[in-house]
């Protein structure tokens, strides 16, 4: 195979190779065409050759709307370079269309002399109309000036490639055609087939047609770029230069925290408890806990999102580290018990993959309006910590940073993810196990002087106390009790002790989690504040600010409750400070509430995460 | 570990707590309690091996009462957590205490499912068809017509039936016993406890305050044996003040014969391991006045318990792919390497 793109290369001398410090493309079909698969591939491809990679899965709510129509869309876009990457990129150079709605749809997104490649096979009478052309824009002579459009029959291409695999039907055959698809834009970037070669013989197996089929498909797909003479030159985008050693994959957010609790309870040595409700776009955490249950992980799929918070609460309360995941709606359902875990003082890790709201929403697409749900959408003073980590790798480090704090100080932690970050991947560096800290989970089994609700005097933290222990029965609820004995007590001076305590224990975190570190000048006219998963674009803005000559920093906060500790002395260093999240407001609401600061707000709520040039257009005009 | 306490043999008083018991006075509730604490010492499980767990509702505040392990819980939630702490520790004897409005109302759902996933644990449901706690409102026990304090002219939901329910969501163990027939009551406790998987028990339980009458054709001495019919398994169904009254089949329905007339050897004779529930839901339906209550164990069949089952995949994954290791799962798929 190998060869096989030697002997291509040599024969097509033909080509320029241009060389590209990155490029973003788009791969958008129906949601049947395995546009996933097809850019998750490329993604893999790139990765395995030292480009540093970000991609950005794009899909609808509907598992199959009506094929060829706009609805029906999905899209997957990656951005490979020979540089650092924080963002799957504002725009895409590239677009592959793999019908007429995927060409309408994307075709404003694309930059200006940008590479098309659409499959003129599918733009039939039908899917034009399907897509909302009156006529078929291939044909319209100046419809895409300024851009390169490469027409390619690809149905026809696979068609020929297979005809001769006779096991499988025309449809099976036709199905191939994304693998098509792949192989010339692996040409045109001057990838190798292996990685993808290798992937078919795992996945398929059992089916040698289909690895024949598909791997046919992509070297037809190779070889076509390689001989029709309409491609202006192939482009190498090389590999890093600049990275620190290591072994590399790629990794999803999802995909990390599934890691991270795993990980973390192998490093506090317990079982892993994980009852969960589906629902997107956290069902991922849920799929891959399943799968790991030789880690001694117990999955839970239960029947609704109260029984999935519920079932965490006694698992915990059993000894097990224990975690959910869910997304606003179900976080929704779980307030109630949220508090009795909050009450019964024990650790847990609820995860909230964010998703556009409120009600059922955007359930696909990412938002950042769960802040003040996590925080406040709870009855009663409830008071619970916050991590949000900024990137999808960084979900491993922060799952079991909320998994140690959790045990800790026995209480319940939110880690608050989101959509964006939930499905798009990047490179993570894979940690030595070993250099991974142990999370301190002692239960305590001595019932010499032993109280419930006795606390540690450093953390507060009461003792894990786990039923089938000699000599320490005891009950716990959710009435309000006495310190110390955890004795039902209406006394007032009680519950206002028992609300403050649970409060302090929260805030005094803030001891234990490090200083929010700044990226730019110590003082100066403008910090950047940002949270989650718009860490990729502020980053890559402020960079491009600072660039410029702007006197701009930046600061990006993982620990959400508490705040660290130097949050509101770093704030007062800047005359300004913006704070761009996809909410309305909601940090910027805590932080001028808590710390009294008047805070630049830049808000974007259309289920999208921001573009970089949006942030440096909005650093700029306050600067200007 | 707790050998050392097997040994030591426990009584009723190790399984009182130190709280003062606060429900009314005549409350059916103390009648169950005592019964438990009476049956615990006989079951040769350690103490610090059970747990009851409890939602909210005046029969949640048992756990407090039981010197073991506890967790008053919220609202319906109690076979939700049991289920968490099962799974996460199978060897403990667990415990859900719940109530007609916690079961079958705001707790619907759990209920349903820990029945069908047949979870080992112990469902006791204080039945009184009524809201005590929240003083008085109908639940979804009360009748047709009930008229309470949100009813004012009366009920016109349809009641549920706690047993009915059970068995429809594919229950494995479902018995009924009364509050006010102690040691009856505690022999089904017993059998509750013996029983691999979700064993429910409907507990007809009395709350003096708010619906005194409810269980008064089954409590009165005058009118109680004609009204209740007591389960032996392979004996056929005989009851009444003299033990002249059976049941017997009349094409698909169960009909009341008199033993004078009708020769026993006709009588449906029970059999609590029937495969299909069909027979232990026509039981489940029988009502006062036309039918007699049954009480004790309508059906307990064998079927591998949720936690187990759970706890087999572990064990098969580990046997399939070794113990987990944390450096072969981060290099699982496609890595490279940067010198």
């Amino acid at each position: 195979m190998a060869e096989n793109a030697a002997v291509s290369d040599a024969l097509g001398q033909g080509h320029t190779t241009d060389e590209r410090s990155s490029v973003v493309i788009l791969f958008s079909g129906d949601s049947g065409d395995g546009m996933q698969l097809t850019g998750d591939q490329f993604t893999n491809t790139s990765a395995v050759l030292g480009n540093d990679v970000s991609t950005f899965p794009d899909f609808p709510a509907e598992i199959r709307a009506p094929a060829g129509t706009i609805a029906g869309l999905s899209g997957f876009q990656v951005n490979f370079s020979s540089d650092e990457l924080y963002t799957a990129g504002d725009s895409p150079q590239v677009l592959v269309a793999m019908n007429p709605a995927a060409l309408k749809a994307n075709l404003s997104e694309l930059d200006a002399g940008g590479v098309i490649i659409v499959n003129t096979d599918a733009f039939t009478k039908n899917n034009l109309s399907k897509a909302g052309y009156d006529s078929n824009p291939l044909d319209e002579h100046d419809a895409f000036s300024g851009y390169e459009l490469l027409k390619v029959p690809l149905t026809t291409i696979t068609r020929n490639a297979l005809k001769d695999i006779d096991s499988l039907s025309t449809k099976a055959r036709d199905k191939c055609k994304n693998a098509v698809a792949l192989g010339l834009v692996y040409w045109i970037f001057s990838r190798p087939l292996e990685t993808t070669v290798r992937f078919y013989q795992k996945k398929f197996a059992k089916m040698p047609d289909v690895v024949e089929a598909n791997t046919r498909a992509l070297k037809a797909g190779y070889n076509y770029g390689n001989t029709i003479e309409a491609f202006s030159g192939r482009v190498s985008v090389p590999s890093q230069s600049v990275v620190r050693p290591g072994t590399y994959r790629r990794i999803t957010g999802n995909e990390a925290v599934v890691y991270g609790l795993v990980t973390a309870a192998q490093k506090a040595n317990l079982p892993l408890f994980f009852g969960s409700y589906p629902i997107t776009p956290a069902s991922q955490i849920l799929e891959g806990l399943s799968a790991l249950k030789n880690f001694d992980v117990r999955t839970f799929q239960a029947e609704d999102e109260i029984a999935a918070m519920c079932s965490i609460i006694g698992a915990s309360f059993g000894g097990s580290l224990s975690a959910t995941a869910s997304s606003g709606p179900g976080i929704a359902l779980k307030s109630e018990a949220t508090n009795l875990a909050i009450v019964m003082e024990l650790p847990m890790v609820i995860v909230n993959v964010q998703r556009g709201g409120p009600s059922t929403g955007l359930p696909t697409k990412t938002e950042q309006s769960d802040l003040l749900e996590v925080m406040y959408g709870r009855h009663g003073e409830s008071p619970i910590p916050v991590i949000a980590p900024a990137t999808p790798s960084e979900c491993f480090a922060y799952t079991v940073e909320a998994c140690r704090i959790a045990v800790r100080y026995m209480t319940p932690v939110f880690l608050l993810s989101d959509g964006y970050i939930a499905n798009s991947s990047e490179p993570w560096k894979i940690p030595e196990v070993a250099h991974i800290e142990p999370i301190e989970a002692d239960y305590r089994t001595d019932p010499e002087g032993y109280q419930p609700y006795m606390r540690q005097e450093e953390t507060l933290a009461r003792p894990w106390v786990v039923p089938g222990t000699i000599g320490m029965e005891h009950r716990t609820g959710g009435l309000a009790k006495q310190d110390g004995t955890g004795n039902v007590s209406y006394a007032p001076e009680d519950h206002e002790h028992m609300v403050r305590t649970r409060a302090k224990k929260v805030a005094q975190i803030a001891d234990f989690i490090p200083d929010l570190k700044v990226e730019g000048p110590d003082e100066g006219s403008l910090l950047v504040l940002g949270w989650g998963g718009t860490y990729g674009a502020i980053r890559e803005a402020v960079a491009r600010s600072q660039a410029k000559g702007y006197d701009v920093a930046r600061g990006h906060l993982r620990y959400l409750n508490p705040f660290p500790s130097n949050l509101c002395e770093v704030l007062k260093r800047y005359k300004k400070v913006l704070v761009p999240e996809l909410n309305t407001g909601q940090l910027s609401l805590l932080i001028q509430a808590n710390f009294a600061i008047k805070v630049e707000k830049f808000n974007k709520v259309q289920g999208k995460p921001f573009q970089i040039r949006e942030i440096t257009e909005h650093i700029e005009k306050l600067l200007d | 570990m707790s050998e050392a306490v097997q040994e030591k043999t426990l009584t009723r008083r190790d399984f009182v707590s130190d709280q003062e018991v606060k429900w009314c006075p005549g409350c059916g509730d103390y009648a169950i309690l005592a019964q438990m604490q009476k049956v615990l010492p006989d079951l040769g499980i350690p103490r610090e091996n059970i747990v009851f767990v409890s939602g909210i509702g005046c029969s949640s505040r048992f756990p407090y009462y039981m010197n073991t392990y506890g967790v008053h819980s919220i609202h319906g939630r109690a076979p939700a957590i049991a289920t968490g702490l099962k799974v996460a520790n199978p060897d403990l004897s667990v415990w859900v205490v719940t109530g007609d409005g916690d079961a079958l109302s705001i707790g619907g759902n759990h209920f349903l499912h820990c029945l069908r996933r047949n979870v080992d644990l112990k469902v006791l449901l204080f039945n009184n068809r009524i809201y005590g706690l929240t003083k008085g409102q109908y639940s979804p026990t009360s009748l047709e017509g009930h008229q309470t304090k949100s009813s004012p002219m009366g009920s016109i939901d349809y009641p549920l039936n706690p047993l009915s329910v059970a068995l429809s969501a594919e229950a494995t163990f479902v018995a009924r016993a009364q509050d006010s027939n102690t040691k009856f009551l505690g022999e089904i406790l017993r059998r509750a406890a013996a029983h691999k998987g979700t064993a429910f028990v409907e507990i007809y339980q009395n709350c003096v305050v708010f619906n005194p009458t409810a269980w008064d054709h089954t409590t009165n001495r005058e009118v109680k044996d004609d009204n209740t019919l007591y389960l032996e398994d392979g004996k056929p169904l005989i009851y009444g003040k003299d033990l002249d009254k059976g049941l017997r089949m009349n094409g698909l329905q169960p009909e009341v014969v008199s033993l004078n007339e009708v020769d026993e050897s006709e009588l449906i004779v029970h059999s609590e391991s029937e495969d299909n529930p069909h027979y232990a839901y026509m039981l489940s339906r029988m009502e006062c006045p036309d039918m007699p209550l049954p009480f004790g164990v309508l059906r307990s069949i064998s079927r591998p318990a949720y936690d187990e089952l759970l706890l087999d995949q572990v064990e098969q994954a580990v046997g399939q792919k070794g113990e987990g290791d944390l450096d072969d799962l981060f290099k699982s798929g496609d890595t490279w390497t940067v010198e």
